[in-house]
């Protein structure tokens, strides 16, 4: 196995195929401790991690505390509505501070797009993105690739779709990036006000037509319709997205074959998907956020690693 | 016993040591009928033992001594499985090289059972002392046995000492013990390589 390339995972983008996939075997065993009796291990033992928050957000800050506790590392938690940011410091002023507390590694969720990269030009600890504005979310995208890869065996050759808002979405990019590096064939689909203009640049099929969409793929990824991203108004209502881009029941049940369903997280019920199919067997949604534990893990067990 | 020269090509030293075989094909299996005769005189009916063999290299020696004593005994019950250890390594970023994982295999509890752990060579105590915790981590075992085919003497950085020992060797710290398998470099040996 060779050694993870970069000192800090701010993007997919920066990272080859070979890192993916050491972080995919790293994460196999995570997967196997997170499920036996005793759920953790010392490695992280003398590493002090800070997760900075500048963005809402429950599954991807728990998953990377639970992720950090079960390394044995210590733990500082940072939100931006609580601290001295609304103050008025600055990005580089608040985690410097932070660090002069001697912290080895940061995770940060940040609006700005870039950030991640900002800050890692200023300090030394590693960085992870936890999600920087309508950028990237590396980990999200890892960990949807890890579980295309625990379902259907491999990632190479699968055929995804991701639905919905592409324009907003980080996991969109992550996952365009991830997967075709990976080797599968990508398509995005949604309405054309919520596709960025020079998509199909990222050598992916561009679909307006969701049952087209549905019927081409292996896996449909369903992002969630981020309505605090959107200033205008890019569709006439949440009712006639839903019509037109809403994956239901009926809709599935019109495929002569049977595709997984993902979704990062958190489910907009109703909007992008309906209830009977979040919670039916074709869905993996629950295998994703069990599976974005052992990822982190993974991430931070190759990044401290480096020393 | 083989000797490689000093060459000295365009006034850089490219090759300086000498090897001394210490196992060979016939002593290799000599060595583990016998550890299996002493794992059979201790254990019984092995009904509450199970053997870990310690990725990354142990594990072609524990697959042997396991193959070996279900054909002895004839029992295909033995419980086997197999203990990585990175992630309890004392050296974590500490050293040069990446620590990564191997893959882990132990279906079973390890609970109130009598654990062998085998490994190819014993040497500072080090790693050892790491499958101990990892293995506690799997549940609390009833007794936890060493096995090593070879035995570095004099070496040791921890009091850790094993039950059954294939050959022990008398080595200095610049010495290098080099095990081969058939499974991973076509044939059986183990050399102390002298830089």
């Amino acid at each position: 196995m060779s050694t993870f390339s970069k000192k800090h995972l701010l993007g997919i983008k920066d990272i080859t195929s070979d890192d993916i996939e050491l972080v995919f075997e790293t994460a196999d065993n995570f997967k196997a401790i997170i499920n036996r009796p005793i759920k953790k291990v010392p490695s992280l033992r003398d590493i002090t991690v800070a997760n900075i928050f500048f963005e809402n957000s429950t599954r991807t800050r728990i998953s990377f505390e639970l992720a950090q506790k079960r390394l044995s590392a210590d733990i500082v938690n940072f939100s931006a509505s609580s601290s001295s940011v609304s103050k008025g410091e600055t990005l580089i002023d608040t985690v410097n501070n932070i660090l002069a507390m001697k912290v080895d590694m940061v995770v940060m969720r940040h609006p700005a797009p870039g950030a991640c990269v900002f800050l890692s030009q200023h300090i030394g600890a590693n960085i992870i993105n936890a999600g920087d504005g309508t950028h990237e979310h590396p980990t999200q995208a890892l960990l949807d690739a890890f579980s295309i890869r625990e379902k259907l065996g491999s990632v190479r050759g699968k055929k995804v779709a991701i639905v919905g808002d592409i324009t907003h979405s980080r996991v969109a990019l992550s996952n365009i990036y991830a997967l075709k590096k990976l080797g599968a064939e990508v398509m995005v689909c949604g309405p054309t006000t919520l596709m960025p203009k020079y998509i199909g640049s990222l050598g992916v099929k561009v679909e307006h037509d969701l049952m087209k969409a549905l019927n081409w793929c292996d896996v449909a990824n369903m992002l969630r319709i981020q309505l605090e991203r959107q200033d205008n108004k890019y569709f006439p209502s949440l009712r006639e997205y839903s019509m037109l881009y809403g994956l239901n029941k009926e809709r599935l049940d019109k495929l002569d074959k049977e595709i997984v369903i993902m979704h990062p997280g958190p489910i907009n019920r109703g909007v992008e998907i309906t209830s009977d199919v979040a919670d039916s067997k074709h869905s993996i949604i629950l295998n994703q956020v069990e599976n974005g534990v052992a990822v982190r893990m993974a991430v931070m067990f190759l990044l401290a690693g480096q020393g | 016993m083989c000797s490689f020269k000093t060459n000295v090509f365009f006034g850089v030293i490219i090759y300086s040591m000498s090897s001394r075989t210490i196992l060979e094909k016939k002593q290799f299996l000599v060595a583990i009928d016998r550890l299996c005769y002493e794992l059979i005189e201790r254990h019984a009916d092995f009904s509450n033992t199970a053997l870990i063999g310690l990725q990354p290299r142990g594990i072609y020696f524990s697959r042997r001594i396991h193959k070996r004593l279900s054909e002895i005994t004839a029992n295909d019950k033995i419980l086997y499985g197999e203990l990585d250890i990175a992630f309890y390594r004392d050296d974590f970023r500490r050293g040069k090289e990446q620590i990564l994982p191997s893959k882990l295999n132990i279906n079973f509890t390890v609970e109130n059972k009598k654990i062998v752990l085998i490994d190819d060579v014993l040497y500072t105590g080090r790693t050892i002392r790491s499958a101990l915790d990892a293995l506690t981590d799997f549940g609390r075992p009833s007794k936890v046995e060493l096995m090593v085919l070879i035995d570095r003497r004099y070496s040791r950085d921890l009091p850790i000492q094993p039950d059954y020992t294939g050959i022990s060797v008398d080595t200095r710290a610049n010495d290098k013990v080099k095990v081969e398998w058939k499974e991973n470099a076509k044939q059986d040996l183990a050399l102390i390589v002298t830089s």
